[in-house]
Parts: structure tokens; sequence; C-alpha cells
């Protein structure tokens, strides 16, 4: 009930405040612990660490897992925690914004939060809608109300609300608004944005409500001086925030691989402890019953006892199989390649001041994999900029200048429009011949710009004197009227009936007879008009195809040269459309308005009788010229498509354009070229091949292809053909795109790249890395994405040697202790190992390594594929590592073993001892694995260098000072090991034990490694010779693109059908002037806090083209 | 100016490290490198390795087996387990010198001292001379923590329980006169163990620290009268009981028992002739297949015999310089990095 909070209050309706933080102070510690132990890995060391708390089973101290689970832990909560305090600050700061509300008969600035269901609050132009709002009136005529839904659903296009006339009388009456005593009765908050029920009560009238009256939160009120609403959902009950439901979790392969991996760890782990419970059980039967002399047996413990408490007892143990800080080094590698990738300079695109964003942190080795990129083409691939660039006028061509010796001249003076006070500043145009021609009055370029400035749909929008402003259904047919005001054609404005152009400087009244509409068959579009001295012209527009047919041939001539220029714009990659015009005379223009007339009330088959009407009247026209209309590719796209596709990456552009718009830029970006001759067409409807049979048939010609060009998919499409590729072909698939239309793409994709550009914020917050510019993509992918998937590789490869390493010296000891899960090492160095000596090392390693520098490998694509093929780190490597890490292992404990069992210190004391020896396999052990970390590491920085020092100079100091006397004086119990240290590091057999463990565990890994690169060097040794050789790339040579020979066919306009009528119609221009339809830039939004996971799904027909 | 600056606020910083374009080094495994690398090693490698068998050789060893399991030998009517306070006696003959300094040391084999339960069955701050640990020790001790009467035993647990209680003494015969060989059992365990690890409560007489509680049950003597001859060599820093506290890494070892006393006739280790090794023969081993075997030993620069490391550098720096030749067979077929 409106201006009644008791009443409502008493409803308990939820507020207008919002949430999306997780935790608080006090729930963060144990939610948050609950999170993390959700998570498999550290519930497995909390089981251990339990397990360890059982007397009988406790083969290690407890702080040995403890330690590194809450290093883990308390890494991960402080991410979260980090996070959540973010979370908590735009939460604040949606909750703190202001609005105006109506209380007690008087607007009061309230804070978001506050705002009640059933207060009415006032909005104005730009602001944010607070809440779901039932629009009750609005500052505009019959109440009114334009909002932009981009946050909503994507969609730039403004949306009309229009509010019941009954509370629409309510005005801005303060007074009557604040007596409005209406009843709300509702759906149930939900989140479908395109539906609403209910009804409103008031003064015992019941009138319905539905979605065209509500205003939802997420959007922005435009062009609207105010409006009063009354708030329906508050906070987290509308449609926004119900909409904003969990994001999905991207995982990468390596992730599946990680799991997989991590389930056969554990399998081999549970088969060496069942193992070692076995022989546990032999040893305790044959041996251990008959050494009870001497260490009897525990209480109700007998061999089959022990021996199952020896398989806990090595699960404790070898638990160092299933490395604790294996997913925590995976994320902080991840996210430093993502900031990486933030500071990339290479990335940052000065004019918009955009530097590339890793929105999500844990893909990075994802985009060295890359097989499949799906891109966008609008925005994307191209700027969606379109220049007038060049003209054909009665058979001269324009726009091209030449210098004397015939070259062609890029840059030179902008031609000056300054004589013309109502000249676009920002169009440039370099030839000067074109304005002297205009200007000395010939009549054919007259008439040229004159049908440019009337033939079309635009909408002009003058907020000033001369400060035009035109709403262009389509960028070409702005550009083309551009063109045209620029050259003294300035259309003005319009009304139903007439259109007002000012001609070199003299305002002209055209009347608009008709507008024969442009649509997907006729490919043109005319007006017919009645000039100030009563001439009656038709004016069209149309693809050049189509033109040519119906032209008079009187004109045949002209038209041959005007191909011949259509050829070459063609050529040149240009959107070539054809001008003409035809003389009308009175009476037959009076009996043609009759019949079009009649068809356009026809019940039956209006549209065929239109269709020939049309047909009929355009014909016989007088050919004017042709204009080129630059569809402006973004910087650097052709060498970038060149570069991905060296790179073995299949790239898909997936359009909303027309077949001949997306061939056009396949050939203008280098995707398409001429000696592709196995290219052949598919026609076909994308919806229908997506069906379930039809679905592996598109696939497999797909793949066939080259280079494949969707058209007319719609974004449900998009997303579906993203699917289908990454269902059937295991491939990784990236998805590029600026727009709402291609947000479920990006979705879809294993990993969503969002161009930062003109189509509004939707693509890049749903997406996973974004920047401005295409040409990044190759940076990203060939550069970061490789070193990352190098970096990743390397990092799993050793950590897994490493810890399998570490871990079977105690499978090898257990032969000699009787299996009783005796460890081979201090208790100590188990709690350090991973945490403290090789922690720092092997991030080292995973963030600085790359094997050839940037310049090198955006020189050679070809250091990609490696990557896509998965070759760095798989199943077999990962059986490979083991095998090398049974390997050291069996080196690391045996040399030790048969170099000490025997020997004495060279003062005869005892230095077989199991302290000495556990000492002695600990540093041999870590010397072997820094040594195989310097065979690893390709690129030692001094950061690598400092690490790998810095960490063996911590073990010695921590293992000096933890077995000094000093510690054991402070702690008794805990430091055992007093005295090792010094009396067996001063040995010199010692010593030549390590130094023969080592170079024994190294130098097979160096000569196996040396003879593979002899026999069988990959691109990536060969790059690094090439490398080492020449400091630097030679700088690839500048590709100039093949001029095409063969003509293509030109090109309709990019439009839509109906706006030919919508012009002529009363109810569109009710409001004196346009309102702005096309695209917003976006300010700041509420958006970046919420993501609402919708799209609209639009059913359209589509046509699919493979070439 | 300040417009420039905030209108590339967000311009990444243009460093070395944010660039990723860290001045490195790059190794690579080149044929230059590797292959002359190999080599170096190898021969090095045979260097060290002849260094170490020549010294290893030069060890003398000299082993004997007393644990009595076969008939003939002179201590298998000991080795029948219930006979107490058995002696027998062990005769071997010296040719030649053995070369001074002279260790003398014991041999367990199959013993399990690195056993887990074993190894973790001591109480480190008994050892340490806590006084409140005297009375109740770690439940780590257990089973021999307390005995029957609830007595803490003193020191706790399966190590000081099982320590090895054969005593022995050695006598040179020559020219028909027998004179004892003087051993030294001073500073045969770690200085750490016996300074800092080990101590003995400071208590005066040491015999009142050990009030209330009781001896090992496998001890003869409680701990505080482990060696009559010397006081200051009691309690908890009895060297024998320190050897045999540092237990061992692997089943078969051999522990230091006494030093030749380098003085008058054994100046320069033991001269030749017949000697005799009188043994107190209590220690029962035969229960679990286990040996017993005294050990005379000199050392060198690199500690004990030992002839595995020696061999083992001799066979790994060959096969170095065999690897470096076969890779250099290999190279100069391929030749990898100068190919193009």
């Amino acid at each position: 009930r409106a201006n009644d909070r008791a009443f409502n209050l008493s409803h308990g309706y939820a507020n207008n405040a919002i949430r999306t933080s997780k935790y608080n102070i006090f729930t963060f510690l144990p939610l948050n612990l609950f999170e993390q132990f959700r998570r498999l890995a550290n519930a497995y060391f909390l089981f251990l660490l339990i397990l360890q708390l059982i007397p009988q089973i406790s083969s290690l101290s407890w702080f040995t897992t403890a330690v590194p689970l809450v290093f883990v832990l308390s890494i991960s909560a402080v991410k979260d925690a980090n996070d959540d305090i973010n979370r908590h600050k735009c939460d604040r700061q949606v909750n703190n914004r202001k609005v105006d509300v109506l209380m007690d008969g008087q607007l009061k600035n309230e804070k978001w939060m506050n705002v009640q269901v059933g207060d009415i609050v006032k909005l104005e132009n730009n602001e944010f809608v607070t809440a779901d709002l039932l629009l009750l009136s609005s500052s505009e005529p019959l109440n009114l109300v334009y909002v932009e839904t981009a946050e909503l659903d994507g969609e730039t296009n403004l949306k009309v609300k229009q509010a019941l006339t009954a509370t629409g009388e309510l005005g801005d009456n303060i007074e009557a608004l604040a007596a409005f005593n209406g009843e709300v009765r509702c759906e149930p908050p939900n989140n479908r944005l395109d539906k609403f029920k209910g009804t409103l009560t008031m003064n015992d009238d019941i009138y319905a409500l539905d979605n065209d009256k509500m205003l939802l939160r997420g959007c922005t009120l435009r062009n609207t001086e105010w409006c009063f609403g009354l708030v329906i959902f508050g906070g987290p009950d509308t449609k926004l925030m119900q909409n904003s439901g969990k994001s999905v979790f991207k995982r990468t392969s390596i992730d599946h691989l990680m799991n997989i991996l991590v389930l056969c760890i554990f399998g081999f782990l549970g088969f060496m402890c069942a193992i070692m419970a076995i022989l546990n059980a032999f040893w305790e039967a044959s041996e251990g019953s008959l050494f009870t002399v001497f260490l009897p047996r525990e209480a109700g413990i007998d061999a089959h006892l022990s021996s199952f408490l020896t398989f806990w007892s090595y699960v404790i143990v070898l638990n160092t199989v299933v490395p604790i800080s294996l997913y925590v080094s995976m994320e902080v590698i991840r996210l430093g390649n993502s900031f990486f990738i933030n500071w990339d300079r290479k990335m940052y695109y000065p004019k918009n001041d955009t530097p590339a964003q890793a929105r999500t942190t844990t893909l990075s080795e994802e985009l060295g994999q890359i097989k499949y990129i799906f891109s966008d083409k609008t925005g994307t691939l191209t700027q969606n900029i379109m220049t007038f660039n060049k003209c054909s006028i009665n058979g001269k061509a324009y726009g091209d200048l030449y210098d004397f010796s015939g070259q062609r001249v890029e840059i030179t003076e902008r031609v000056d429009f300054s004589w013309n006070n109502l000249a676009d500043p920002k169009f440039s145009f370099h030839d000067h011949s074109l304005v002297e021609m205009v200007r000395s009055g010939n009549p054919e370029t007259q008439e040229f710009f004159r049908l440019l400035s009337l033939c079309h749909t635009v909408m002009p929008e003058e907020k000033k004197e001369g400060e035009l402003n035109y709403q262009a259904q389509s960028p070409d047919e702005g550009a083309l009227v551009t063109a045209a005001r620029n050259f003294g054609f300035v259309f003005r404005s319009r009304t139903p009936e007439t259109i007002t152009v000012i001609e070199m400087g003299k305002q002209v009244l055209y009347e608009l007879l008709a507008v024969l509409d442009f649509n997907n068959v006729r490919k043109r579009m005319s007006v017919i008009v009645r000039g100030p001295e009563g001439k009656l012209t038709l004016y069209c527009k149309g693809a050049d195809t189509i033109i040519l047919e119906r032209l008079d041939p009187s004109c045949n001539k002209l038209m041959k040269l005007t191909t011949n220029h259509l050829n070459e714009y063609a050529g040149d990659g240009l959107r070539t459309l054809a001008l003409a015009y035809k003389d009308l005379d009175e009476s037959y223009m009076k009996d043609w308005t009759q019949r079009h007339h009649e068809a356009s009330i026809a019940m039956e088959e209006r549209e065929e009788k239109l269709d020939e009407l049309y047909e009929e009247i355009e014909k016989d026209m007088m050919l004017l010229g042709a204009t080129a209309v630059e569809d402006k590719l973004q910087d650097g796209v052709p060498q970038t498509i060149e570069q991905l596709a060296k790179a073995d990456i299949k790239i898909w552009v997936l359009t909303g354009d027309k077949q001949e718009t997306a061939e056009n830029i396949g050939y203008s970006c280098n995707m398409l070229r001429e000696e592709m001759k196995d290219v052949f067409f598919v026609s076909a409807n994308t919806a229908f091949a997506l069906e379930k049979n039809l679905r592996l048939e598109l696939l497999r010609t797909a793949c066939m292809c080259q280079t494949v060009i969707c058209c007319r998919v719609t974004p449900l499409q998009k997303a579906q053909v993203v699917q289908l590729v990454k269902k059937y072909k295991q491939a990784v698939t990236l998805a590029i795109g600026d727009g709402a239309n291609d947000v479920s793409m990006i979705k879809a994709a294993h990993i969503g790249v969002g161009i930062s550009g003109q189509e509004g914020m939707q693509a890049v917050l749903s997406s996973d890395f974004c920047f401005a510019q295409f040409r990044y993509l190759q940076r990203l992918l060939l550069v970061h994405g490789r070193w990352s998937y190098i970096r990743m590789c390397k990092f799993l490869g050793y950590f897994f040697y490493k810890n399998f390493t570490f871990t079977l010296m105690h499978f090898w000891y257990a032969f000699f202790c009787g299996f009783s899960a005796q460890t081979v090492y201090d208790e100590w160095f188990i709690t350090f190992y991973n945490t403290i000596y090789t922690a720092l090392p092997v991030l080292g390693l995973s963030l600085f390594e790359q094997d050839v520098n940037d310049r090198w490998s955006l020189q050679h694509p070809q250091l990609y594929t490696p990557g896509q093929k998965n070759q760095y780190f798989n199943k077999k490597a990962f059986v490979r590592c083991v095998m090398h890490s049974c390997y050291s292992s069996l080196i690391l404990f045996f040399i030790p073993w048969a170099s000490m069992h025997d020997t004495v210190r060279d003062d005869g004391k005892d230095i077989a001892d199991y302290q000495s020896f556990a000492l002695l396999a600990q540093t041999c052990l870590l010397i072997v694995v820094f040594a195989q970390l310097f065979l690893d590491t390709y690129y030692w920085t001094a950061i690598n260098q400092l690490f790998v020092w810095a960490s063996i100079a911590v073990y010695f100091a921590i293992t000096f000072t933890m077995y000094s006397s000093g510690m054991f004086l402070i702690f008794t119990s805990a430091f055992p090991f007093t005295g090792t240290a010094r009396n067996s590091l001063n040995q010199p057999n010692v010593w030549l034990t390590i130094f023969l463990s080592s170079l024994l565990c190294v130098l097979p890994v160096v000569a196996f490694r040396f003879i593979l690169i002899q026999l069988r060097p990959t691109i990536n040794d060969e790059v690094r010779a090439k490398a080492r050789k020449e400091a630097l790339p030679a700088p690839a040579p500048r590709r100039t693109l093949k001029k095409r020979i063969t003509r293509r066919s030109g090109y309709a306009f990019s439009h839509s059908q109906g706006y030919g009528a919508l012009v002529m119609s009363q109810k569109f221009l009710l409001k004196g002037h346009m309102r702005r339809l096309a695209l917003f830039d976006h300010r700041d939004s509420p958006m970046v806090q919420n993501q609402p996971q919708h799209y609209r799904t639009i059913t359209e027909e589509s046509e699919s083209q493979s070439p | 100016m300040v417009k420039q600056e905030s209108e590339s606020a967000n311009r990444p910083d243009n460093t070395a490290f944010t660039q990723q374009r860290l001045p490195a080094w790059q190794p690579i495994l080149s044929a230059g490198i590797v292959i002359p690398g190999f080599v170096l090693i190898g021969l090095a490698f045979i260097g060290i390795g002849v260094a170490l068998f020549v010294t290893s050789r030069s060890i003398q060893v000299l082993e004997l087996d007393y644990t009595g399991d076969s008939n003939g030998s002179p201590c298998s009517s000991c080795s029948q387990s219930v006979v107490t306070n058995c002696k027998c006696s062990l005769n071997f003959t010296l040719t030649t010198l053995f070369q001074g300094p002279v260790f003398f040391y014991y041999g367990l084999s199959n013993y399990f001292q690195n056993y887990r339960r074993y190894g973790a069955s001591k109480d480190d701050n008994q050892l340490y001379g806590d006084l409140s640990y005297f009375t109740s020790p770690s439940s780590s001790c257990s089973p021999y923590d307390y005995d029957s009467s609830k007595k803490p035993i003193v020191p706790c647990g399966s190590i000081a329980n099982s320590m090895f209680n054969d005593t022995f003494t050695l006598t040179w015969t020559v020219n028909g006169t027998t004179n004892n060989v003087p051993l030294d059992g001073k500073g045969i365990a770690w200085w750490t163990d016996y300074n800092i690890k080990y101590r003995n409560p400071s208590v005066t007489p040491l015999k009142n620290a050990f009030n209330g509680t009781v001896k090992p049950i496998n001890w003869a003597k409680p701990a505080y009268e482990l060696d009559a001859s010397d006081p200051s060599n009691n309690g908890f820093v009895n060297q024998d009981f320190l050897v045999w506290m540092r237990r061992a890494a692997l089943p078969n070892f051999r522990k230091l028992y006494r030093r030749i006393d380098a003085s008058g006739d054994y100046q320069k280790g033991l001269p030749a002739g017949n000697y005799t090794i009188d043994i107190a023969y209590n220690y029962p081993v035969r229960a679990f297949n286990g040996a017993k075997k005294i050990v005379f030993s000199n050392v060198s620069w690199m500690g004990g015999r030992n002839e595995f490391l020696g061999i083992a550098y001799l066979v790994i720096g060959s096969l170095c310089v065999v690897m470096s030749i076969v890779m250099l067979i290999v190279y100069a077929k391929f030749k990898f990095p100068d190919e193009e």
C-alpha cells in the first residue's frame, strides 16, 4: 500500500538494502573455514591431522600437517577476506546512494538502503532506478518514461515505459502523490525480467499492471526529466538481484587433469600403504614377534592389528604425495600471471586509458591452449565506425589521391569544410576536387548529395542552433548523410510529410510523398519527394547489383564506368552503394499513390502487392553514381588474424550481420583470401543446423574449412555454436566480443574476452579478460597465454617430481625399519620442506619462466601449438615425472645407505646413526631438488637466483639453528636432533656422498635432454638456439595486404525493415524531436556489482554460411 | 601536465619487472657445455674415486663374530639363552701391526633400533635431568614407564631398557706374557650428547635423585652405578649409555665400545701377536636371529672403511666419459644448434 509504512512494514517485505558480501566479522571464521574444508584437499589434510592425533597411528607429530594446513588456510582466508571487504565496500556505496523519497507530504533525500516497499520515490534524468518501481507519473507526455536496460539485459536501445493514465494524472503534485493510497497486489518476487503481473486498487477501481508499467532496478532513466514511482520490490527482492545468481566457475583443462591426477595419486597412496601394511604383517610375523625381547608389543595389539595400524601410519607418512600446497601454489601462479597481463603496457590502449585486465584470475594457463576463437564482428574486428571514403559521381571517381608518380598518397591535408557552418567537424575527406565540384554547382554532383540528404531514415537532433546530431539506424547511413551535410546538403529536420534541407546555404523544403522501405529482398530504399518547384523525383539507393539492373538503358556508358569504380572499391574492402534517381510525372504519381494506398490497406497479400508496386516504380532510373563507405577495421586486425592462423588457431566469426557484410569483412581482415580454392558456401538455417541430428554434420563441414563465418546468428545461437565445438572437439575455445549480444558466447566458451569498446560494458563484465583492441589478442595468447601455460606445466611437473621424490624415500626406508612408518627425515624438515625450503624457488620458476622472450614468441607463432596439443603436461608427462622421481629417490636413498651403513666418523665415533642419516638424506634431497630446478629453469632472473640461493642458505641456517644446543636448552623435547648438523656435516665422506647422489640424479637428465635435443629438437629448442645467436628477432616484414581481384557483390545497408514506416508515422514524432535510438556511452553503473545472468533470446530466422 | 597524467592514469608502470623484461641468464644445453662438462666431471670423479679407493683400502678392519650360533664357536654355550653371567673368550692373531689409532666396536645385526616405536620410546626431558619427569615419565616410554609395582622407571623406555650390556677385556699375549690392552672409554660419545642433550640432575650424591624410581627391567645395576671405576661416568652421561642411546639408522650397525689407549706398546696401534677377548656374554640376540660381533678398525680422513664410495666414484666417472663420447657422436651426426 502506497504511503503507508506501518502497514507495509507489518508484512516484512525486504527493504532496499542489498548484501552481496558473504561474511561479517563474526561469521567470517567459522563460515570461511567451513567453505575451505569443503575443498577435497583441505578436508583430506584435516583428516590426516585427526589421524595424527591418535597415538597408536601417529607416525609424525601433529605439527607436520598442522603448520602447512594453517599456512594454506590462512592464505586462502586472507584472499577471501579481501574479496569480501571489497564486496562490503560496493554494497555500502550502493546502499548509500541518495534518492528523493516522498515522506510525510514532502520529498526527503534518503539513502537507498532506507527506502521501503510502498514508498514513493522521485527519479530524475540519468539516475539509476532505486528499486523495482511501479511507474506513477512522469514529466513526459502520455506519462512515458525512457529507460535504458543495458545493465539488465544488455540491450542498449531505449525502452519506453508508460504509466497508467489514472496515476499519470498525479503528475508532480506532491500533495496528490502524498495522498495516493493505491494498493498493489502482485506476484511474489522472481527473476523474470520480462513478466510482471499485478493489480492496482485505487479508489475502488482495479487496474491491471504489467511489465510496461514497471521500472526495474538496474535501469537508468534517460531523456525524462523526472518521474515518480512506487516501490514494489526492494533490495534482494528486485528482479536484478534475483537474477544475479551464482556465477559459474570456469575451470581450466589443467584443473580437470589435476582432479584426475589427484584421484590417481590417492589410489597410488592407498596402494603404497597397502603394500606397507602387508609387508608389515609379514615382518611382524617373522621378525617383530621375535624382537619383542627388546620391543614388546603394546597391550592388545597383535600382528594383524599392527599391520592395520601401519596402513594408517603410512597414510600419514606418505601423505605428501598429495601436495597440500599444490592448489594454493597454482592459485598464486595464476594470480601472478594475471597481474602480468594487467601490467602489460603493450596491451594498454592509451586512447581510452584502458589497460588489459584479467578479470578472472584462475584461467591464465588456458590462454596457452586455445584451439578455436569465436569472434564477434562488429566492434571486435571492426571499429563500428563508418566513414564516407570514396564516391563515383557521374563516372568520375573521387576520394583517391595520387601524387605525381602515380602512387597513392595515404595521408594528406584534410579538406577544409569551414565554409559550411553546419559541417560536422569530425568528418574528414581528402579529395579537394570534390568540394570544388560541389561549390562550382555541378548539377550531377549536387543531385548526388541531394539524394544522400533526402533518401534515408535518419533522425536529426538539433539541441542548439547549428549543432546537428544525427541518429542513424545504421552507421552506414549516418556516414552518408553526414557526408552530404559536409558537402553542403545539410539535412536539417524532418516531419512526417516534409524534409528540410539546407542546400548550399539555402533552406529548401521537400515534400515527402512516399518512403519505399528497405528490406532484405529489395536491398534498396527509395523516397519520392516533391521539390520546391513542384518537381516529383524518386531517389533510390541500394546494393549495386540491384540498382544496376533497374537503370534506364540511356546510362549504359555511365554504368560501365561506375561498375569499374565499384569493383575498385570492393577490392579495397569498402561497402558500396549505387545511387539513382528518376523524375516522375504528376499523373502517374497520382495513380501510383492511389494504388499504393489501396495496397497498403489491403488485408491480403499486402506485402506482395506493395512489393509489386515498388518494383514498378523503381525502374528505368538514372544512375547518379556510387558511394563507398569504409567499415573501419580495428588496427592490426589482419595481422593479428594472420598470426593466430599461423599458431594453428581456428577463427570462427559469428555475427548477426548479413552474409555479404560478413564475407566482406572476412576478406578485408585476411581471413578469406583469393587463393583459397576449396572455399564452398553452405547456406543453411543455423537454428535448424543446430538441431541434434545435423549438429555433427555442421561441425564436420565447418571443421574442414579453414575459415568459418556464421552470419545472422542470434546470441543464443552463438553460444550454441561454441558449446557444440566445446563438446565435440574437446578443444579449448575462446570467445571474443564487445556487445551484449556476445555475452552468451563469452560465458559459454572456456575463456571469454571482452573488448571494452563502444558497445557498453556488458561483454566486459561477463568476460574473463578484457582489453581495448582486438590486436591485443595475439599478445594475450601468443605471449601471456603461452608463458602461463609453460609456467604452469613446468610448475606441475617439477612440483610432482619434488614431492614424489621426497615421499618415496620413506617407502624405500620402510624395507630397513621393519615397515614401522619411521620417517627418513626429521619431522621439522617434513614440516618445512614444502612451505619454506622449496616454496619460493618453485614460485620463482613458475612466475618468471620464459623459454623465449615476447618478441620471439610473436615472431614464431608456431611455438603456440604444443599448448593446444596439451604436450607439456599430460598424463604421460605425469607418469614420466613419477618414474623420474622413483629413480631419484632410489639414488637418494641407496647412495647414502651404501656409503654410510658401515662407516664411522674420522674420529671413530658414530655417524651411521638415525639422526645423521636423516640429515644426510634430507640434505641430498634438497640439493637434488634444487639441481633439478636449475635444469628446468630456462630464464634465470636475479629473483630466481635470489630465491634459490636464499632457500639453500635458509635451509642450512634453519637446520643449524634447530640442531643447535641453544634450541635444545629452550625447548627440550621439540628439537631432538641436537648436534647432528655439526657432527655430521663436517665429515668429508658426508659431502662426498651428497655430491655423488646429486650428480647421479642430475647427469642422466642432462644427457637425456641433450641427446633428445639432438635427435628430435622441438620448435622451442630451435627458437631458443636462434634466440641465442641473434639478440633480437628481425622485425617482421610488413605485409601489404593483397588486393582483391574479383569483385564481391555489393553492399546493402546494414538496415532493418520498418523504419521507413516509422519516419512517416505521427506517433513516432510525437515529441517533436527524436529520441536517441542507437548507441549510448555507458557511465558508471550498478552492474559492476551485480551481473544479471540474463540475456534476451532472439528467435529469428537466420542463415549460416560457411565458406 | 596534470591533465596528461590523469589521462593515462591507468597506464601500467614501465618497469622491467612488470613488463617481464628482467635481465636474465638463459643457459642452454649446448654441446659446447655439456660434452666438455661430462668429460671434466668424469675425470674429476675418477680422480676422487681413486683417492677414496686407495684410502679405503689402507684402512684396516678386523671383524669377529661371537654370536655363537654355530656349535664350534667359542660362545656357543653362552648363546643358549638361560645362562646368566656367562663368560667366553675369543682369540685372534695379528701378523702385522694394526695401525693406530685403533677403535674397538661392537656390532649388532638384524637389530631394529630404527623401529618407529622403539625410537620414540624414551623421554628427552627425563634424560635432560628434569626431576619432574623422574616421577612421571612420558607415556611414550610405555610399557617401560612404570614397573609392575607402579614405580617409575628411570631411565624409561625401550631404548634405555635394551642397552647393550656385554663387556669385553682385551689381552695381548706376546712372548708368553699376557698384557691387558688398555682401553679408553672416555669421549666415545658425541660431544653434544655428553654436554647438552643428556644431563644428570644436579643432586649430590646422584643416587638421591633416583629415590622412588626403579632401574630399567633388563639392567643389572641402576643408572647411577653403571661405572664403578669412575663416579663421573654414571647416570645419563655414562659414555656407553650415550653411545647406545644414539640409535642406529639401519638394522645392521656397529657402535664404538672403546679406543685402544695409545700408550706404551700400543702407541702405534695394536702390535702383531696373539690376542684374547674375554667376553661377559649377557646380551641375548639369538631370539630374533640377530648377530653380535667385535670390530677393530682404524680410520682415515674419510672415516671408516667403505669401499662403495670409491668404487661408485670410479664407475660413475667412467660412465661420464663414455657418455660424453656417445654424446659427441650424436652431436657430430646431428649438430643441432648449428642447423637452420
